[in-house]
């Protein structure tokens, strides 16, 4: 069995074009996805929940509306994974999370509604960090996501689901949330593109909240069109959300058809580079800069001097939000309800208590301690209300970096991808892999990660990250498909990092040993 | 900056309805000490003057017209409950603090 | 309740002692057609968890927005309330636990509120108006709501589970908080109900809420508290001054009755505390209608520690002052300021005016009076008659049937000299049991006074000879004899004959 089948290496535009040409079916298009993801997804545990009737009805439908004759659109029978945070009418939803084990939701999430109406046949979801909290979907409740490159190392996260599902052709497109690097710092680590759309460019309606003011939706895929074309598909704005922007979606395919990167001021952010950097990032880095630099662009170094404090900012934030966004789960409409040892008649306040305990992990118990402590009376000031102050002088640092600089760029990721287990027990640790990432999240501006090569110590995935300013994501896809583009042409072969990742079908040979593997 | 002990650890805790084990309290509570400690540095920036932010974009009166919109239907609203009766939501006994 | 006997002074033996102190919440229901921040309808009375939905569930990924017409009506009520309206506000969440709150935080304000610093002119019994300061209103939503299954009576006490119906959840609340109301001396209780009472009538003259306070439409909190009382003026400088004492939450008194009933009470208990040497402790209490009782509920805890935060799923409510004044300009007269000038126009005593208010008639009668009929006629039809068999009936005289029309109409009749008042009574029971308009009714009943004076004559005559000595004395100068022959005269004539005219003749004839 080849590694990967023809149609699951082409990229979402390849697939949509063969599809509008009649080359092949969506039917064909998404089975040869469910296989690969029936072979894989043992290894891999990216999908929580695989959909394959209700993917190959779709496929089936848009196949036979093709037939006859109908205007469809552009990404119309293109299979797609969704990160297990977005609700689905009908199929399970869970967030990672022990206490939402075998719930259903009763309606579809705007974003998903869009995918349905715009054809997309849903494969189905993928693993998350529990409620979308760590940087390595460890701390998932049903089990570990294993990164493509190297079964033993972490696919980044939260979405490490979606993020493997990509970078292993399990998928050609999939669904991130994005609430201090989850989209972005996965896509780095796996070898795949990510993009964080501005705060409010994309509807959370329906997409499971863990903290309101950061969290947003958008697309995960293997080029910077692939990306855009998703985006556009899920953007733009929706009623059912007070924070979505009543404007249209910027133009980002356009955007990201456009290569000319002359003139353009690309802005390094000082506090986003150097120290605390792995040596093979920081070389990708560098060598990308300089691509950028020889095709045009005009290279700058901006000083964002409050970086220094976005990561306690957001892990104040953060909590404090989460706190209150995760209280609904008190097992008494939905969700776990377990009672407490050795109480005969508990009440309902013991019942709540008792069942949050077993329905939560390790690391959601600390966040919501941690913004419970930092909401409370008495440390409100000190902390949320002084991470709040910080956000604005965060913001501010954007503001003056965006009138030296179009866009700014720095590595997604500090690090390529480390192995399961090394960080668990040491959550600062963990926390510091987003610490090129939060800053957009702060300050509602969009970020793009892409693949800049392989570190040379661990032949590893290094993502590049490209921030804009807030309602200007097409400049980042255009300077991240021109950039691409560049390192393609270096590259040679298909263009794609991923060309590079160890065949990861090896040992796996059939369905059954797969299976087994499990 | 403080020390969060294991008795705040367990006092913030049931504010928050999770009956930690000896056991969590044991290993989370080290955990929350060192990060609370840690995100205290965000007092070292001098910010008196600055304006708090609590939302991203600068977006004011987004309403919807008082229009109705189809509800679930009490199954669909109940089917995810782990107790129900009489179409209502079936809940422990409610300690008297209302 | 008999194990929560506790002491209490009398009221008067209080007030010579202390001070009372109020602070009320009314929580007001608003009128909307959908919830404060999803599009659920919230009718009164549909079955349970029928109105519900991802957003008033609580349930994940939904997200709020809110209802345009419910930011409306509370800039409305807060500029009726003399309410500054805020440039710039945000919801917060109030986070605590609780099983009929499905996010377990509720979406309110904080220190933020949509309306702030106002007050209400509250009329007194004795015609005195009492001014009471408006700290805030602000807007949040309701919770769902409970039954308690087991135990005793339906009592959350003891119950051994409760089911939760969500369809209250959600549904647009004002909360309008008071500044501490002093000055008001032995007079608290009274100010409390007429607070409330003058709340109810701004609120329904706005048409914002239903204002049924039996259906939990209007619910009021009272906050009472006692300091030492340093002479007779409750409203001197020396008494103002006097630290406030520790206060206690009397919560859901949810009839104007029970807001006065419950304000006593808590000044008789305080009273009792505080001689006794012992501290008032700071905590909830529950109003017992049954018994005229408060109880303890919950001191004031941890669990008060709610950690608002602004709330990150909305965005800033911002008014602008031309819409502030665009709503400004939609406010109804004030109803104290209507009720004097419909008074002046009717010619009402004091009296007759305080009647129809307390009856609720004021609106059918400006109906009445705007159809044609009299002031005069129309209290005494609505207030007389009508109002005894609403009475009877159970139900408001605005549901018998009959219109300001039809009272207008009648009144027209019997100006216009074609019915007397027993006639008009006939046709009023035609009018009530269906028949028709007055004028139909009176047609088809055949009921018009006689207008021919030679019937009229012949009856007379009839009568005075049948009657020589009722005659007899009439001439002798016994004019008040006449009743007993106009009673004749008209019996004679069936009823449809003109009284005062028959007088006339009787006296005429014989004098």
């Amino acid at each position: 069995m080849s590694t990967v089948t023809d149609l699951t290496s082409l990229t979402a535009a390849q697939m949509a074009d063969g599809l509008a040409a009649g080359e092949f079916t969506s039917v064909e298009l998404t089975q040869a996805h469910l296989d690969r993801i029936a072979l894989l997804n043992p290894v891999l545990n990216a999908f929580l929940h695989v959909d394959s009737e209700g993917a190959l009805a779709t496929a089936a439908d848009v196949d036979a509306r093709r037939a006859a004759g109908e205007e469809l659109p552009r990404l119309a029978g293109v299979p797609i994974a969704v990160k297990d945070i977005a609700c689905t009418q009908g199929l399970p939803t869970t967030a990672g999370s022990r206490t939402l084990e075998g719930w259903i939701p009763p309606y579809d999430a705007t974003i998903v509604t869009r995918l349905k109406e715009a054809g997309l046949p849903i494969l189905g979801k993928t693993n998350m960090d529990e409620f979308a909290m760590g940087s390595s979907t460890e701390h998932s409740a049903y089990g570990p996501t294993r990164n493509p490159w190297d079964l033993d190392r972490i696919p980044g996260g939260s979405g490490g689901g979606s993020s493997a599902a990509v970078a292993a052709f399990l998928a050609p497109l999939a669904i991130g949330s994005d609430t201090g690097g989850s989209i972005r710092q996965p896509a780095a680590v796996t070898g795949s593109v990510g993009a964080k759309p501005t705060y409010g460019g994309v509807s959370r309606y329906g997409v499971i909240a863990l903290a309101s003011s950061l969290d947003q939706i958008g697309p995960c895929a293997r080029t910077v069109t692939d990306a855009a074309l998703l985006h556009e598909v899920i953007g733009g704005h929706d009623p059912m959300d007070s924070t979505s922007i009543d404007a249209p979606v910027p133009p980002v395919v356009e955007a990201a058809a456009n290569r000319d990167l002359t003139g353009l001021r690309v802005g390094i952010v000082k506090e986003l580079t150097g120290d605390g950097y792995q040596a093979g990032v920081q070389a990708r880095f560098d060598e990308s800069v300089e691509l950028l630099r020889r095709a045009g662009a005009e290279i700058v170094e901006v000083s964002c001097p409050h970086f220094d404090y976005a990561m306690a900012a957001y892990y104040l934030i953060l909590p404090s939000e989460a706190s209150s966004n995760l209280a609904r789960y008190d097992a008494m409409r939905y969700g776990l309800r377990v009672g407490p040892d050795g109480v005969d008649s508990p009440s309902a306040e013991q019942v709540m208590a008792a069942s949050r305990d077993a329905g939560f992990g390790d690391e959601v118990k600390r966040r919501i301690i941690l913004g419970t402590y930092a909401l409370s009376s008495g440390y409100y000031d000190a902390y949320y209300g002084q991470a709040q102050k910080v956000r604005t002088l965060i913001a501010r640092d954007f503001e003056a970096a965006f009138e030296q600089a179009d866009v700014l760029i720095s590595p997604t990721a500090p690090t390529t991808a480390f192995r399961i287990g090394d960080k668990l027990e040491d959550p600062m640790a963990m926390y510091l892999n987003d610490v090129a990432t939060i800053p957009a999240n702060l300050a509602g501006i969009p970020g793009l990660s892409l693949p800049s090569g392989v570190a040379d110590e661990d032949g590893l995935p290094v993502g590049i990250q490209i921030l804009a300013p807030a309602t200007q994501d097409q400049r980042m896809y255009a300077v991240g498909a021109a950039l691409e583009a560049l390192l393609a042409e270096q590259w040679g072969g298909s263009g794609s990092v991923l060309d590079r990742a160890p065949d990861v079908t090896t040992g796996v040979t059939t369905g059954a040993s797969a299976e087994d593997a499990k | 900056m403080s020390a969060l002990s294991r008795d705040d650890v367990a006092h913030v805790a049931m504010l928050a309805r999770i009956q930690l084990t000896d056991d969590e309290l044991d290993r989370l509570a080290g955990q929350l000490d060192q990060i609370v400690g840690w995100v205290g540095q965000i007092n070292e920036v001098a910010a008196q003057d600055v304006p708090p932010m609590s939302h991203p974009l600068p977006l004011t009166n987004v309403t919807r017209a008082d229009e109705v919109r189809p509800s679930l239907t009490p199954e669909q609203a109940l089917a995810g409950a782990p107790a129900s009766a009489q179409q209502r939501f079936s809940v422990p006994r409610i300690l008297d603090e209302e | 309740m008999s194990t929560y006997t506790q002491d209490v002074v009398s009221y008067d033996e209080a007030l010579t002692r202390y001070d009372p102190v109020l602070g009320l919440e009314v929580h007001v229901e608003l009128n909307t057609a959908t919830k404060m921040f999803c599009g659920c309808a919230q009718s009164f009375g549909a079955e349970p968890n029928s109105q519900v939905c991802p957003v008033c569930l609580g349930l994940p990924g939904a997200l709020p927005v809110v209802n345009a017409r419910a930011v409306e009506s509370a800039i409305r009520i807060g500029l009726a309330l003399n309410c500054e309206i805020a440039q710039w506000c945000r919801f917060a969440r109030k986070n605590y636990f609780y099983p009929d709150m499905p996010k377990n935080f509720q979406t309110s304000q904080y220190d933020e509120p949509i309306a702030f610093e106002g007050y209400l002119d509250v009329e007194l019994d004795d015609g005195s108006v009492f001014r009471v300061e408006i700290e805030r209103a602000h807007m949040e939503e309701d919770t769902g709501k409970s039954t308690h299954i087991g135990g005793a009576t339906g009592r959350i006490h003891g119950a051994e589970y409760s089911l939760v119906d969500f369809n209250r959840a959600g549904i647009p609340l004002i909360e309008i908080v008071t500044k501490p109301i002093t000055g008001a001396g032995e007079r608290a209780p009274e100010v409390a109900r007429a607070y409330v009472a003058a709340l109810r009538d701004l609120l329904k003259a706005l048409d914002v809420s239903e204002v049924r306070m039996e259906q939990g439409n209007v619910r009021c909190d009272a906050n009472v508290s006692l300091r030492a009382k340093a002479g007779d003026d409750a409203t001197a400088p020396e008494q103002l001054a006097v630290p406030l004492g520790t206060r206690t939450e009397t919560k859901n008194v949810n009839s104007l009755r029970s807001v006065e009933r419950a304000v006593r009470y808590e000044i008789c208990r305080h009273a009792a505390v505080l001689d006794s040497g012992e501290s008032i402790l700071q905590e909830t209490r529950h109003w017992h209608e049954d018994t005229g009782v408060t109880t303890s509920g919950r001191p004031k805890s941890d669990a008060d520690d709610y950690r608002y935060f602004p709330e990150p799923d909305l965005v800033p409510v911002a008014p602008t002052r031309e819409r502030v004044e665009e709503l400004r300009a939609t406010l109804p007269e004030p109803p104290a300021q209507r009720r004097k000038r419909l008074q002046a126009d009717w010619g009402y005593s004091d009296l007759e005016m305080r009647d129809v208010v307390n009856a609720g008639a004021l609106e059918v009668i400006e109906e009445t009076v705007a159809a044609g009929a009299t002031p005069a006629a129309a209290r005494k039809w609505w207030m007389g008659d009508l109002a005894r068999r609403a009475n009877e009936a159970g139900s408001a005289v605005t549901e018998l049937g009959v219109t300001p029309a039809h009272i207008a109409e009648l009144d027209g009749l019997i100006r216009d000299g074609r019915l007397n008042d027993s006639m008009a009574r006939q046709v009023m029971e035609g009018v009530l049991a269906g028949e028709g308009t007055p004028t139909a009714v009176a047609d088809a009943r055949g009921l018009e006074l006689v207008q021919d004076d030679g019937a009229l004559e012949a009856a007379v005559d009839k009568v005075i000879a049948a009657n020589p000595d009722v005659a007899d004395k009439i001439r002798d100068g016994k004019v008040q004899a006449a009743g007993a022959l106009i009673g004749q005269v008209m019996k004679e004539m069936r009823g449809q004959a003109d009284a005062a005219k028959a007088r006339e003749l009787i006296l005429g004839k014989l004098t």
